[in-house]
């Protein structure tokens, strides 16, 4: 898919983490996530922000914070289509689980004294059942790979344990859109990891203009 | 920036830990209070207080990413050798049996990978376990599949706070969800909910995992 990344061109050893310089002693064939993490999130002005103080997780979590707006809201709509049984119920319970985890971000991001970002006003491309499981099938496995991609730079254990049990079940939902297409629903051994800009380019068409 | 140093067993920077320190005790008690919210269980207190007790850890960062890591890498033994009795015993048929050999083929990846990861770090990758598995029914062959990977998502879950080092993170991490669409096709092939935790996926600690796989271990 064009949104993931499975060949970086970002020699391991050259991703500043937090004035660190990461020493290059995975394995760079095998798991290319590694070396994914850091190249969009950690860029100079989040290291900034993080040098500052402890925006960082908080912005992390503004960001999942988006994406689950984003989730939430295409069940919603989608929804509303004529659907078989089968999808019917897989997007009333995956709509309500991603309307959770938006309650779970605003409240954490609120107790970590941020501020929750108001939700974009999206647009999606919906006709029919086969246009909404396409679409699913791309935000669900978007979402795995924008928390995995973003997860290794959250500071805070307890908000990564959060991260993880939350990606964990984007990750079943895809699995499940996946089979409801008749795709394989892991068809890769390692889940690929993606960076920011690229998670936010995937996701700009479906945000209105001006929102 | 430094040129990087050729020593691999040098230490990532212990920069969750250093968080925690700056951000001392409300940031600890936000997120427990969001694990509450996600209805985590008794581990979430237990992280908290650890993390809060500060630095003891760090001198032992890359050992403790090197016993998960084999930690995981015996969960992938046995899965791996799991799908491969399935496969030989012929119990499965058609799609079934498909999803039993590419599920298996990608533990195998993730043994290979773990094994490989465990030597760059300066370890010595764990024996692989003798295992035995009862594959002769078609039903109990997938509900096994289902648990030994709900099982495995969770342990990964369960490890996730405690990795140092953000390479081994985001490896595991990349794993982590692959196990959780293996659970969820499992479960979804068998009829069961694909998110039986809810919209908040447990975590496993090590105790439980290995007192579940225990069984199908060849003494």
């Amino acid at each position: 898919m064009s949104h993931q990344i499975t060949n970086p061109d970002v020699p391991l050893d050259a991703i500043e983490v937090r004035g660190d310089t990461r020493q290059a002693f995975l394995l760079k064939a095998t798991l290319a996530t590694g070396a994914l993490y850091g190249a969009g999130l950690v860029g100079p002005t989040v290291r900034r922000a993080l040098a500052a103080g402890e925006m960082g997780d908080v912005d992390i979590l503004n960001f999942a914070l988006t994406l689950e707006f984003l989730e939430a809201d295409f069940y919603r709509v989608g929804r509303k289509l004529s659907l078989s049984d089968e999808v019917a119920a897989a997007a009333k319970r995956f709509g309500r689980e991603e309307a959770e985890h938006v309650t779970a971000l605003k409240a954490t991001i609120e107790k970590l004294g941020g501020t929750p970002v108001a939700s974009p006003r999206f647009s999606f491309p919906l006709r029919d059942e086969a246009s909404f499981l396409k679409l699913a099938s791309k935000l669900e496995d978007t979402g795995v790979s924008a928390y995995n991609g973003a997860a290794p730079a959250i500071e805070s254990k307890e908000v990564l344990g959060a991260a993880g049990s939350i990606v964990q079940v984007e990750a079943r939902h895809a699995a499940v859109i996946r089979l409801l297409r008749g795709k394989d629903p892991a068809p890769q051994a390692f889940d690929v990891a993606s960076r920011k800009d690229v998670v936010v380019k995937a996701i700009t068409p479906l945000i209105r203009a001006g929102a | 920036m430094t040129t990087p140093a050729p020593q691999p067993e040098t230490a990532p920077p212990d920069s969750r830990r250093g968080f925690l320190r700056v951000a001392g005790a409300g940031g600890v008690a936000a997120a427990a209070l969001l694990l509450a919210a996600c209805g985590d269980d008794d581990g979430a207190s237990s992280t908290a207080s650890t993390a809060t007790a500060g630095s003891s850890a760090d001198a032992g960062s890359a050992d403790g990413d090197l016993k998960i890591l084999n930690y995981a890498l015996t969960l992938e033994h046995l899965e791996a050798d799991f799908y491969a009795a399935v496969v030989d015993a012929g119990v499965l048929e058609g799609a079934e049996q498909e999803i039993a050999k590419r599920f298996g083929e990608s533990e195998r990846q993730h043994v290979e990978a773990l094994i490989a990861t465990v030597k760059k770090l300066g370890g010595t990758p764990v024996e692989r376990p003798k295992s035995t598995f009862p594959v002769e029914e078609r039903k109990a062959v997938l509900e096994l599949a289902a648990t030994v990977e709900n099982l495995g998502a969770a342990a990964y879950l369960g490890k996730a706070g405690e990795i140092q080092s953000p390479e081994v993170l985001a490896a595991a991490l990349s794993i982590h969800s692959v196990e959780a669409r293996h659970a969820a096709a499992l479960n979804h092939l068998l009829g069961k909910p694909s998110t039986p935790d809810g919209a908040f996926a447990k975590a496993a600690d090590e105790r439980t995992v290995l007192a579940a796989v225990k069984p199908f271990l060849v003494a």
